[in-house]
């Protein structure tokens, strides 16, 4: 500083801690940020490893005691199979099986399984992780060998196509998510009716009609609060409106169906209009996103050529803001298919063993979860990390297509 | 080094900056003098905040930008290896086209450069005689701790210069500092350049012929180059009075008689 | 449409009413279902403060409950008729700062990184992976912290000082789930601090550092503190990680390591079971339900208002 009268205190040479300190906070920055990458390997890994592993099991029966003729078990006919049931079951079991679905209907994997539920009856006695399977499997060996002499140790997959296709059951290894998969889908497709032509039509309404006026201020904002409310919220309105004061409309009442598995409203319907209010002003908040980014000059060019209001949004705006609307639909869905707490509000069943109709008691994916997880045996947390591998794999699909979606439209203005 | 002489504070030699692929200036050879005010007057688009951003190395912050040959600043290349921007911005400082105080009171915003430089003179000191310099300490004294952003746009750009001043840099890059600014404004700041040459060395980037004529003491005038690479680069450098009225080159004369487009 | 005034020759009508306007019934019914759908959302919100309202109100009037003791008891034992919520708020509001503490630094760290130093080939690369942690269903995240991050904690710190459920292990995911939330909402604001401050303080001569921490973060501190208070809110009201890996029954503690039950983890076990109306505990979860809705609703006001003062600086 050469011309500068500068009377003024001199500047301290501090260059090299200031570039030292900025070296160590952006280390700091970015591990924070890599935190998360870490956190989502170890929860991924940690349901892989959940889902296989070694399974010390006991027969009541063993199978091969019920081979015939150097026949396997499996490979029986279904007429020998319903004969062993009927040989080990009481008759008034063996007629209510048959009054829930008469043999003659049922297939010989059907009837096998319920061989295999209902004589041979599986327990499992101890369980062990993917990783202490492939760490300890020595261990594991000698240990249920001297622990349960009887039972044998099988290296089992939780998940399977087996898994998906069996319904609930009361024992761990021959239970599945069939039933809970179908509800999550019935729950959904509901949802989706109720709530996109809803929420499109609120979307248009806000964006394209709406003064701003002190009516549609409430709105607007009414509505980023109601996107804000916790979950668990819309399940207590749903167990007073539609579980409690629709229960006519929602358990099929009014339609004069009587279903003999009665719900008392604690059904899809209930469960899929709760989750239609709770994703509602998620897929209005997108929407109007996507509406809004359609160009004015679109509109103009179209209101120009003497169109009305709605020939203009329903040939340029809409057609143009699908792409977004969908996206942000399906994301919005995603958000439903995982949740869990106000399905458990309204009332989501423990065990169903049917498949689920509109108007029957239901479980969904997320909620066989939780039961699954909240039971103190290991067996069922082992189903339980095989069920949450279904659920994230929709969800990944589902996510999938909506960033395909966005990518593909995106870049058209 | 052909003509190193203390008389030049910067010193651009076959200067070329890139965005990308895109060469945006080409061959810049000019030599700034000390304690004077340059003028970088041309056509919008013809690169004159990009050779200005290239003194003190701002340009960077642009993802892609670099820059070829030198740039001597006292007779150090800018562009060296082991040069340290954040130094160069230090001693070289600038002043935007928008006044940009920071969201802070009005001595905050002096003070914080100085602070992060390890001032360790007194600070109300340095706040006060920084204000004086840019004709601001009477308008502001009473109000020291009131937001920056809270003054007038020509006392916005005041506070802005009186900031670079405080980090006590020994040029000013100026980059239309006027052209958000009302006539007043304009003739204030403008007066302002005058009181600061002496301890400073300043270049400004103006669209506005008039003001180069009327601040500065040299004029570089910048065109796009005629190879159709729209790159821009100095066609002639000289002294102000020369350029406006002699002269050399015939789109220079085209320009400041306002018969270029 | 020409269809419909096929008689002219010119293809199309000659309009008696001239240029005077035409009544377009198809118009007012569809603007009139599209007000509807956009009205929609109102009573939603009605029927949260009525019917939560409603069944909160024939809570406090059972001569069991007494509004006092409700806010004030430290136990919630309805079999013996003791309503106080203190437990359920102490250990929503315990796990919930867990979380914060987690969701805050980690959060803005990366909000920082992700708007200040990443280069775009690596935001793009890092954002999604944000987008998916927040995409996990929450079930999900119970079962993460019941079944990896508890055995960790309790290996860490004994199993005699950490309960199977605990507090810690379900704030400390919850704070996992809660960051990018926080991350990307103060990416947000971190973002829209214009350029030209970040140029005015390069121009003085500040690293990238000073530049972030002492410019453009101070500069976007509201927006940071709308996203902060959105994720507190978002603590609050979080269930089914609570419900996994905290809950055990209402207990009045401080100790983290300890299980309680939350506002919503009770909300959860109480109406799991078979729930019959007009039951004091059927009321129960709608008094609690309701505070909840208050709570998080306030939260959320609060932090659209400073969004909206945000805006009004730079826009």
């Amino acid at each position: 500083m050469s011309a500068s009268p500068a009377p003024l205190g001199p500047f301290q040479d501090n260059l090299p801690r200031r570039h030292r300190l900025g070296a160590v906070w952006q280390w700091i920055f970015f591990a924070a940020t890599i935190i998360g990458i870490f956190v989502l390997s170890a929860l991924l890994l940690d349901i892989l490893n959940e889902s296989f592993g070694y399974v010390a099991l006991e027969a009541r029966v063993d199978p091969d005691t019920l081979a015939v003729d150097g026949v396997p078990l499996e490979d029986l006919p279904k007429e020998e199979l319903i004969r062993i049931l009927q040989d080990s079951l009481s008759a008034s079991a063996f007629n209510k099986l048959n009054d829930e679905k008469p043999f003659e209907e049922r297939s010989q994997a059907n009837v096998y399984d319920l061989v295999i539920e209902r004589v041979v009856k599986y327990k499992v006695l101890e369980t062990w992780s993917l990783w202490e399977s492939l760490i300890h499997s020595d261990e594991i060996r000698a240990q249920a060998a001297e622990e349960f002499p009887q039972a044998e140790l099988r290296f089992v997959s939780w998940l399977t196509v087996e898994t998906i296709r069996r319904p609930q059951s009361s024992e761990a290894v021959n239970a599945g998510v069939r039933t809970a998969i179908l509800g999550s889908l019935w729950t959904i497709a509901i949802t989706i009716l109720v709530a996109f032509p809803l929420g499109v039509g609120a979307a248009i309404y806000l964006e394209e009609y709406a003064r701003d006026d002190w009516l549609n201020r409430l709105i607007r904002t009414n509505i980023n609060n109601l996107a804000g409310v916790p979950s668990i919220i819309y399940g207590i309105l749903g167990l007073a409106i539609f579980v409690r004061a629709l229960e006519r409309l929602t358990s099929g009442a009014v339609f004069g169906l009587v279903n003999p598995t009665t719900a008392n409203g604690r059904t899809i319907l209930s469960a899929g209009l709760t989750l239609a209010l709770l994703i509602l002003p998620l897929i209005i908040i997108n929407a109007q996103e996507a509406i809004r980014a359609v160009p004015q000059s679109l509109r103009k060019a179209s209101l120009g050529i003497g169109a009305t209001k709605w020939q203009t949004i329903w040939a340029h705006v809409l057609p143009n803001a699908l792409p977004g609307i969908l996206t942000g639909t399906i994301l919005a869905v995603s958000r439903a298919i995982g949740e869990t707490a106000p399905l458990v509000v309204v009332g989501a069943s423990t065990a169903i063993s049917f498949d689920p109709n509109l108007f029957s008691r239901f479980t969904t994916l997320p909620i066989q979860i939780y039961q699954w997880t909240s039971r103190p045996q290991g067996e069922w947390r082992h189903l339980a990390a095989a069920a949450i591998l279904i659920l994230l794999t929709l969800l990944l699909s589902l996510n999938a297509t909506a960033i395909v979606l966005r990518n593909r439209y995106t870049k058209r203005f | 080094m052909d003509t190193l002489d203390n008389r030049y504070v910067i010193q651009a030699r076959n200067l070329g900056i890139y965005y990308g692929d895109f060469k945006a200036v080409t061959d810049v050879n000019m030599d700034i003098e000390r304690n004077k005010i340059t003028a970088i007057i041309g056509p919008s688009g013809c690169g004159k905040s990009t050779l200005l951003r290239a003194f003190n190395r701002m340009n960077e912050l642009v993802p892609g930008a670099r820059a070829e040959g030198q740039v001597f600043f006292d007779g150090e290349d800018l562009y060296a290896k082991g040069v340290d921007p954040v130094e160069v911005r230090h001693r070289i400082g600038m002043v935007f086209q928008k006044p940009n105080p920071f969201p802070k009171s009005i001595y905050e915003n002096i003070a914080w450069g100085a602070r992060i430089h390890g001032f360790r003179g007194n600070m109300d000191k340095l706040v006060e005689h920084s204000l004086r310099q840019a004709a601001l300490w009477d308008e502001v004294k009473d109000i020291l701790h009131r937001s920056g952003l809270a003054l007038s746009g020509g006392q916005q750009q005041r506070l802005c210069i009186a900031r670079a001043i405080a980090v006590q840099p020994e040029v000013i890059l100026m980059d239309e500092p006027a052209s958000a600014l009302d006539p007043i404004a304009t003739l204030k700041i403008e007066e302002l350049m005058q009181d600061l040459k002496k301890d400073y060395t300043i270049v400004i980037v103006t669209h506005n012929m008039q003001q180069a004529a009327r601040v500065s003491d040299y004029t570089a005038m910048m065109m796009l180059v005629n190879d159709g690479s729209r790159a821009g680069t100095v066609i002639e450098f000289g002294e102000t009075t020369k350029i406006f009225t002699r002269p050399s080159d015939k789109r220079t004369e085209d320009y400041v008689t306002g018969r270029f487009g | 449409m020409t269809k419909k005034y096929n008689g002219e020759a010119s293809g199309y009508p000659l309009r008696e009413e001239g240029l005077r306007k035409r009544p377009r019934a198809g118009e007012i019914l569809i603007q009139s279902i599209l007000f509807f759908a956009g009205f929609f959302s109102i009573f939603t919100t009605l029927g949260i403060v009525y019917e939560l309202g409603k069944e909160a109100l024939l809570f406090f009037r059972t001569p069991e409950v007494k509004l006092w003791d409700f806010l004030t008891g430290t136990a919630w034992q309805p079999h013996i008729n003791q309503f106080g919520i203190l437990p359920l708020v102490t250990s929503t509001f315990i796990t919930s700062a867990i979380a914060m503490t987690i969701a805050i630094p980690l959060g803005l760290a990366a909000a920082v990184y992700l708007s200040e130093y990443a280069t775009e080939k690596v935001r793009k690369t890092l954002k999604p992976i944000l987008e998916i942690l927040a995409g996990i269903p929450t079930i999900v995240y119970g079962y993460f912290a019941l079944m990896f991050v508890t055995p960790l904690l309790r290996s860490i710190f004994g199993r005699d000082v950490v309960e199977i459920y605990n507090m810690a292990s379900g704030g400390l995911v919850m704070g996992i789930l809660i960051l990018p939330l926080v991350a990307s909402m103060s990416e947000d604001a971190l973002n829209a601090v214009p350029l030209a401050l970040r140029e005015a303080a390069y121009g003085l001569g500040a690293t990238k550092l000073e530049v972030a921490l002492k410019v453009v973060f101070p500069a976007a501190l509201s927006g940071i503190a709308a996203a902060i208070i959105v994720g507190v809110s978002r603590a609050i009201g979080e269930t089914m990680i609570v419900a996994v890996a905290v809950g055990a029954g209402p207990n009045f503690t401080f100790n983290p390591f300890r299980g309680a039950e939350t506002m919503t983890g009770h909300i959860v076990r109480m109406s799991g079971g078979d729930l019959s109306y007009d039951s004091i505990d059927y009321n129960s979860i709608f008094a609690i339900g309701l505070m909840l809705f208050f709570i998080t609703l306030t939260l959320n006001i609060i932090s659209q208002r400073i969004v909206q003062r945000f805006r009004e600086v730079y826009e």
